[in-house]
């Protein structure tokens, strides 16, 4: 339950930073959103089983399922580059990490001019 | 040994060689043209085995591999069936016109551009070969990371505005799926698909896991609900990767809501009015936006919407014609619309603009190019010689026979609101007279692109007893003359091979259409499919 409610937060708190105006606020939204996504992993190979997935460490049936914890560290990787590329694109492009800029449709750029 | 025994534990290398020969092409420094060399070989390579497993998975033989040697349910299998060796191979023709158009406007001189394109390669090779969920969020991430870079690299005089939205929708898509296989795995016990074959029909609680994968996939093949990212993204590269990316990123993840929906809901019939609904709205919307558009190439994105949704009618139907006539349409739609953006493209870099209004004349001007989009265009809308006539009276002829009479009406009346705004691009850029400062606005967007020495050679080629002087006189001596800019060749080339392709697909249809029938039936009934997995 506990984990539900760390995931529930976590989403809630990414959708707000999602509809946010600046870059690296959406950003921000997209870090927790990826950490809402490993507790779900996490959380879908049974927190009842909380020893360390090692051999030689601790009972079969106490260790934590090991699956999803390598899934866990695939995507914690992903997100990371992702992020890496988003918070470029913040500083990079324009003057500011401002997303409501007037140059917001593919009319306007490509057609600039025509209204 | 027999092919079918030899080709399995070589399917790894269509994922290998490409992410090696990208990571060469990314080490090689100055010498641009080993680059090219790298490139090309690798996707013809990528091409030649694609026809091979066709050929091999023609008679509906599943070849199966597990990476690792691993027992069945331990490694991640690498499955190729007729279908996905048959969109392998259209993406590799794809991606080898691509190169080849971005090799004549100089953009692929980019020291990052061809490994970019070659590991994109792996990861579509690697999506559409996978038999287990999560490694289909990994290669899907492959895929996309360089073409993030591709697309900022190539939009960056365009503003950042198209990079932001597409990385932000991707990843919240991304995001949205990972969550997705997190519940399935927590549900049915696995992500390996052959194991879970049918899981989603006998257990609800799958059903919706297994919903939550599909919805994160279909943001990503942009059906209408969700479909403003891709509008707003694809026009705001350039003309190269545009046909690129539309070859490759929605068409993937279509493969992976027909594969997904036939093994996880083995065609379940209860869920299959939301797709229909889903598809008919798709179609109906992607069009009008389609004709409220005034550039070329928005106006080819927006049909690109309403195209997503005619071939997801096959995942909707999910009869024998249903699916045969989507997989069909899937494969047609995938050349013509990259002949298109590469003829509108030609043109685009050419002349500087893709404007409608700004265009005209190029009927007299082009005659190539007016051929080559005229005959893409026709297949789009779907008239008889050409491929797009026999995707779509298969895709009606299915709709039909399951008495769908109004998913029926809606794919007729888009063909027409289709016909209309290719029309409009028809009417507003090939017919008519040329605008009078079409040489002038085209020369000054050469000169800012390409700088003097490209005037200098246009000019020698048009009047070779021109003498050049300094460049502001070369300009006024062109422009005095008749013709001073002109499409070149290679730029026409590519546009006109997959204009070429759809034709060949129209009047001998009877191949194309077998081997659909082929992939249709690997997806109704997968007995061969989980088969295969569990004796690798």
């Amino acid at each position: 339950m506990s984990i539900a409610i760390a995931v529930g937060l976590l989403t809630a708190a990414a959708v707000y930073l999602f509809m946010q105006r600046g870059m690296v606020r959406i950003v921000l939204g997209f870090v927790l959103a990826s950490h809402a996504a490993n507790l779900m992993l996490f959380a879908a190979g049974n927190t009842a089983f909380r020893d360390v997935p090692y051999i030689g460490s601790g009972e079969v049936g106490e260790q934590a399922d090991p699956l999803p914890q390598a899934f866990v560290l695939t995507a914690i990787v992903i997100a990371f580059s992702i992020t890496m590329f988003m918070v470029t694109l913040a500083i990079t492009t324009t003057r500011d990490d401002d997303t409501e800029d007037e140059e917001e449709s593919p009319a306007k750029v490509l057609a600039p001019g025509s209204t | 040994m027999s092919l079918t025994e030899i080709l399995p534990p070589l399917l790894p290398l269509l994922v290998g060689v490409p992410l090696l020969m990208g990571a060469i092409g990314a080490a090689v420094r100055k010498n641009k043209r080993i680059r090219h060399v790298i490139s090309l070989g690798t996707l013809a390579g990528l091409l030649a085995f694609s026809i091979l497993l066709v050929v091999v998975t023609h008679d509906g033989t599943v070849l199966a591999h597990q990476v690792g040697m691993w027992d069945y349910g331990i490694s991640i299998p690498f499955v190729v069936d007729a279908l996905s060796s048959l969109v392998l191979m259209i993406i590799s023709i794809l991606g080898i016109a691509s190169v080849l158009f971005a090799m004549a406007t100089h953009e692929a001189r980019a020291r990052f551009y061809h490994p970019f394109v070659l590991v994109l390669m792996a990861g579509v090779a690697g999506a559409l070969m996978t038999g287990d969920i999560f490694n289909l969020f990994v290669f899907i991430e492959v895929m996309l990371l360089p073409s993030y870079g591709l697309l900022a690299m190539m939009g960056a005089k365009l503003g950042a505005h198209g990079a932001r939205i597409y990385v932000s929708v991707n990843l919240l898509a991304s995001t949205l799926l990972l969550i997705g296989i997190a519940l399935v795995y927590a549900t049915a016990g696995t992500v390996n698909l052959a194991e879970l074959r049918g899981a989603a029909v006998e257990d609800p609680a799958v059903a919706v896991a297994g919903g939550v994968v599909l919805t994160a996939i279909s943001i990503k093949a942009a059906v209408v609900p969700v479909h403003g990212w891709l509008t707003r993204t694809y026009p705001m590269t350039s003309p190269a990767v545009t046909t690129l990316f539309s070859g490759i990123h929605t068409k993937v993840a279509i493969y992976a809501i027909y594969r997904i929906y036939s093994l996880l809901f083995d065609g379940d019939e209860k869920f299959l009015w939301v797709a229909l609904l889903v598809t008919s709205l798709t179609m109906l919307i992607g069009v009008l936006g389609a004709i409220g558009e005034k550039t070329t190439r928005s106006i080819l994105v927006f049909h690109m919407i309403s195209q997503i949704g005619y071939i997801l009618i096959g995942v909707g139907l999910f009869t024998g014609l249903g699916l045969t006539a989507g997989i069909f349409y899937l494969l047609h739609h995938m050349i013509v619309k990259a002949s298109l953006f590469l003829s509108t493209g030609a043109i685009e870099e050419t002349y500087g603009t893709g404007e409608i209004d700004k265009l005209g004349g190029m009927l007299k001007r082009e005659p190539l190019i007016a051929v080559t989009f005229m005959v893409a265009a026709l297949s789009l809308a779907g008239l008889p010689p050409f491929s797009g006539f026999v995707a779509k009276f298969s895709i009606i002829q299915a709709t039909l026979e399951q008495s769908h009479y109004w998913v029926a009406a809606v794919a007729v009346l888009v063909s027409v609101f289709t016909l209309l705004s290719m029309l409009k691009i028809w009417t507003g850029v090939f017919m008519g007279s040329a605008p009078k400062d079409l040489e002038e606005r085209a020369l000054a967007y050469q000169e800012r692109m390409h700088g003097k020495r490209y005037l200098r050679v246009q000019a020698q080629a048009e009047s070779p007893t021109l003498t050049i002087g300094p460049p502001t006189a070369t300009m006024s001596a062109v422009l005095a003359g008749e013709r001073a800019v002109k499409v070149p060749m290679k730029l026409i080339i590519p546009g006109m091979l997959l204009a070429a392709i759809t034709l060949f697909f129209g009047l001998g249809a009877e191949l194309l259409m077998t081997l659909s029938e082929t992939a249709a039936e690997n997806l109704l009934n997968p007995d061969g499919y989980v088969e295969a997995v569990s004796n690798a």
